[in-house]
């Protein structure tokens, strides 16, 4: 599994109000949450995004809320993975049950710019910033976690064991 | 091997004789939660499972109370899809409009959570709990649609913080003012993927609501649950709100913490913090000269009836600002009802004050009290995150409810003492 994209930057503490605010959470469709999503830290962003893009932040990456409208809006937007320094703990618990890749990785995540064309390949764990040159390995998820990403997500990991 | 209160909860719950700080486990949950906004999400995950039932129609609470009364035709719609689940499902705890009140003032008072539980919410907040000697952490719609279908949920085994708290906090001091000032010291992720574990003598000094206000807030410092050590006020309230069974656990004189904080209760000022995030905490002699618009006092953090009666003594006798709007939402119908028979509502009206019906409402700018661009409010509320309460361009602060009355009378962010 890979993915490729360029780099769309943000800094510390993003938090989920800021990714979807509360304002749209009388509805929970992908495509319409995918519409706001980041609006109030980045208006640019839902027409800057490109499909495939990698969002990249700082430390404690989608602090708040559980709404788990924050991951789905942002993988609806299109973004193919996010890195970050670190992940608030319910969002990051909230990316791998709905299938959104994200890599804990604070090198590449200070290093890498605004706009560089990064590329992932999520079975080695490395990051390349193909703009740049420099490639970081991040910690690969433990295996526990890599089944539910190949299930696509809890809900598919519980059907498979129910299946049994 | 010694084992933190956090960890010898989960190793019972996951069947285990021990379990270490970074391990895997899956736990038997004894309570499955959610609102009007993630329930929603949570359906159609658990509808793709296929299962025609949940694990147990007692151990689920779903409650509308973000954007309830219902504010627009969408909310309606969100409360309708989730009400129809619980019926067809037989869930028993589904609160409607005439009984439901803030989810996590709600669930204590009802005795659905008690000591040595392990709670999972689909609402952040849902680390109060542990005011109450449970496991309790937030959790996303996914988790809680897994959790409705198998009773179960994966946690890592966090590491803990100890806090040891000392000492008798001065006159208006209260909960609020004390996690501030903890957020403010360890930072917004100071205890990420971490327990915070609260103990030592100045516990006694503590009320209940105070207790259920410190840990409502632990995920402010990016907490994965707070808990305290249970004590007679503990049991007292438990025996009071709830007929279930409950199960002390303590932690073991040499579990390991990776940091431990005395806090000298008596030495902690009025507290406040700054926009834009919980941690700008500042002590009330440094908050200089900050005219507000709006003073809020109610949500899952200051909603609870210490909170009005405090409001109520400092707003006895005095009108609110004539530039502020000071809007008090009791969280639960019980804490309305009492509020109303005390004769707290006499005083906040004649102040100029006015009482909602229980909601979380303008907390996340949901409804009941948003605000326009520019605008300041002071709020007993849990974020002061961008746009958290309306335009992306007001600001909130976060104080207790005696700094918030006295605000609202000042026109300005004020203590009790300059009244």
């Amino acid at each position: 599994m890979e993915a490729q994209g360029k780099a769309i930057k943000y800094g510390n503490n993003v938090d989920t109000d800021v990714i979807i605010p509360a304002r749209y959470l009388n509805t929970s469709d992908p495509a319409e949450l995918a519409s706001h999503c980041m609006e109030d830290l980045d208006a640019q962003f839902v027409s800057k995004v490109n499909k495939g893009d990698i969002m990249v932040a700082g430390k404690n990456f989608g602090c708040g809320s559980s709404r788990e409208h924050a991951p789905i809006a942002i993988k609806a937007s299109g973004i193919s993975c996010i890195i970050a320094e670190t992940f608030a703990r319910i969002f990051y618990r909230n990316a791998i049950n709905i299938g959104l890749p994200i890599l804990e990785c604070p090198e590449a995540a200070k290093d890498i710019s605004d706009g560089d064309s990064v590329k992932i390949d999520f079975l080695q764990g490395t990051i390349v910033n193909v703009t740049t040159g420099k490639q970081y390995t991040a910690a690969p998820f433990p295996e526990f976690m890599q089944q539910i990403m190949d299930a696509d997500g809890l809900i598919g990991q519980i059907k498979k064991q129910l299946e049994k | 091997m010694a084992m933190t209160m956090t960890q010898k909860i989960l190793a019972e719950h996951a069947g285990l004789a021990e379990v270490k700080a970074g391990q895997l486990i899956k736990a038997k949950l004894d309570m499955v939660l959610g609102n009007d906004i993630t329930t929603p999400v949570a359906v159609k995950e658990f509808r793709k499972i296929g299962l025609n039932k949940v694990f147990d129609v007692n151990k689920i609470s779903i409650v509308p109370d973000h954007f309830t009364p219902n504010k627009d035709i969408k909310s309606a719609e969100q409360v309708k899809f989730i009400k129809e689940f619980a019926r067809e499902m037989g869930i028993v705890n589904y609160f409607e409009i005439g009984q439901m009140g803030v989810e996590h003032a709600l669930l204590p008072e009802k005795g659905l959570v008690t000591a040595g539980d392990v709670v999972i919410g689909a609402d952040s907040h849902t680390c109060t709990y542990g005011a109450l000697g449970a496991f309790s952490t937030g959790i996303g719609s996914t988790d809680m649609a897994a959790g409705m279908a198998t009773g179960e949920a994966w946690f890592k085994v966090p590491e803990a913080i100890k806090f040891v708290l000392k000492g008798k906090p001065a006159k208006w001091v209260s909960g609020k003012d004390i996690i501030l000032h903890i957020i403010g010291m360890i930072g917004v992720d100071g205890a990420l993927y971490k327990s915070m574990e609260f103990t030592g003598e100045g516990l006694g000094h503590l009320s209940m609501d105070d207790r259920l206000a410190m840990a409502n807030m632990a995920i402010e410092a990016g907490g994965k649950n707070g808990i305290f050590e249970v004590d007679d006020k503990t049991l007292e309230y438990i025996n009071e709100h709830s007929t279930k069974p409950y199960k002390v656990y303590k932690a073991d004189p040499d579990a390991e913490y990776c940091e431990v904080y005395e806090i000298d209760l008596s030495s902690v000022k009025l507290t406040v913090a700054f926009p834009h995030l919980p941690e700008n905490a500042r002590t009330i002699d440094n908050v200089g000269s900050v005219k507000i618009d709006q003073a809020i006092i109610g949500s899952c953090t200051n909603g609870r009836i210490e909170d009005l009666r405090v409001s109520a003594e400092i707003l006895k006798g005095r009108k609110v600002h004539k530039d502020v709007r000071c809007i008090i939402i009791p969280a639960t119908q019980k804490i309305w009802k009492q509020a109303m028979n005390e004769g707290l509502f006499d005083i906040f009206i004649d102040s100029g004050a006015a009482v909602s019906t229980p909601t979380c409402g303008p907390c996340l700018g949901g409804h009941m009290g948003i605000l326009a661009k520019g605008e300041r409010a002071v709020a007993t509320t849990n974020r002061n995150f961008v746009g958290r309460m309306g335009h992306p361009e007001s600001e909130v602060y976060l104080a207790s409810p005696a700094v918030a009355a006295a605000s609202a009378v000042m026109g300005r962010i004020a203590g009790p003492e300059e009244l």
